[in-house]
């Protein structure tokens, strides 16, 4: 069969130790039986490992940070569009996607580049303070969750949850806590690197099972893989994993996917206890890191989220294979300095 | 007692249960017990197969076969007949 041309723009090509989901998507993309993919990186930072990866990424162009607002851009996606003509663009990071909602009706109908995202309230409603109300409205099992802004809040919530409890920022960060001391100063930390509110959780004792699922944005859950983490770096981070066949754990994920509406690739994270009881500890509203095992477990997310884009209909997947392992490594690029000259000083290369 | 439906076992003992993502290697005796499971055979069955097979007398055969049961019950690797 013949593969049609398009060309993509990818986030997240941080791929370090805490990686992002941009480089296992474009691996997705490239095993695309119906697309042949020309890649557009798009970076925050200089020495993002995408960026250098040639083999994967056709061309790479800095993005203005988040923070930057819609304004700024809108001018350096209108820039792009008329050097590349992106045909889809996938942000894979927490904190741009607000943006990328708010301007993705201007980027369909100014730039012709599609996305296929959350609607702002699915978005929203699935945030970590939100998730008490988010487990009511869905019937989902979730710890007790509360948002604070201030340190002395933590003194009223040792009434409430017990030791240990989790500590957890707005995007990432999470650490578990077993004194009002060890809390104070978590709380700190994760103030000075995300902000406030910082999110504090009951602790639910069990196994961490994660889901990565894909949703139509009409009700429909496209796919879904489960996997356990098997190797856990200090961050947190899956650095392997298994496929998991877990009928329980499918029917619940399905469930979120499809009452809540969700428009394009989630992770949902669940603690499992001995009970068999799960609860889901997060919704994250991109694909997570590990989404190329979804691939090779038989369900191409990335690829059916290019097709949904692009107006075209998916039919969900019916199967996966459980019993595949993911086991990433790092590995060293020679990269010249003139390759990082050019992202460094002209913003694309 | 039973195997859970879902769990592999290969020629060599290696045991995968895809429901946890857990995975085991069992010897050859391991093995033994494992396939009578497997087969659906009865607890009794199978301590009179084992004994005859490992030449044990009943006590340490029962003695062992608990014990390996215990440790498979722990793992969740088996089940219980529905009563």
């Amino acid at each position: 069969m013949k593969r049609r041309k398009i060309t993509v723009g990818v986030t997240g090509l941080n791929n370090i130790d805490s990686p992002g989901p941009g480089i296992p998507v474009i691996r997705a993309l490239k095993e695309s039986r119906e697309f042949d993919v020309r890649i557009i990186g798009l970076s925050y930072e200089t020495l993002e490992p995408g960026i250098y990866m040639q083999e994967l990424v056709d061309k790479v162009y800095q993005l203005p940070l988040p923070t930057a607002g819609t304004t700024v851009l809108k001018e350096r996606l209108q820039y792009i569009h008329e050097a590349e003509k992106p045909d889809v663009i996938i942000p894979n990071f927490d904190a741009e996607l607000h943006n990328f909602i708010k301007i993705s009706q201007w980027m369909q109908e100014e730039l012709n580049m599609a996305t296929f995202l959350p609607s702002h309230d699915a978005f929203e409603e699935r945030q970590k303070a939100e998730l008490n109300k988010f487990g009511e409205k869905y019937g989902v099992r979730v710890p007790a969750s509360h948002m604070i802004s201030q340190v002395q809040e933590l003194k009223k919530l040792e009434e409430e949850i017990d030791y240990p409890m989790v500590i957890k920022g707005r995007y990432y960060d999470a650490y578990i806590v077993s004194s009002l001391e060890q809390a104070s100063s978590y709380f700190y930390k994760i103030v000075a690197k995300w902000g406030y509110p910082v999110i504090v959780q009951e602790f639910v004792n069990g196994t961490e099972v994660n889901v990565t699922a894909l949703g139509n944005g009409k009700g429909t859950c496209i796919g879904a893989v489960p996997m356990r983490k098997l190797y856990i770096t200090d961050k947190g981070k899956a650095w392997s994993g298994i496929s998991l066949e877990d009928d329980k754990l499918m029917e619940i994920s399905r469930n979120i996917i499809e009452k809540s509406q969700w428009r394009g690739g989630c992770e949902l994270e669940f603690i499992k206890t001995r009970k068999e009881e799960y609860y889901l500890i997060e919704m994250n509203p991109r694909f997570p890191a590990w989404v190329y095992l979804a691939n090779g477990c038989g369900q191409n997310h990335a690829e059916a989220l290019v097709k949904m884009a692009l107006g075209e209909e998916v039919k969900p997947f019916t199967q996966y294979r459980s019993g595949k392992m993911f086991i990433r490594y790092s590995y060293d690029m020679i990269v010249d300095i003139s390759e990082f000259e050019k992202i460094s000083t002209a913003g694309e290369k | 007692m039973y195997i859970r439906k879902n769990i592999a076992i290969s020629e060599t003992g290696f045991i995968f249960n895809p429901l946890t993502g857990d995975s085991f290697s069992v010897n050859e005796t391991g093995l033994f017990v494992l396939r009578k499971l497997k087969a659906e055979e009865n607890e009794e069955t199978i301590l009179k197969a084992f004994q005859e097979e490992f030449e044990l007398d009943r006590n340490t055969a029962e003695i062992d076969l608990n014990d390996f049961l215990s440790m498979l019950k722990s793992y969740q690797l088996t089940a219980y007949e529905e009563a």
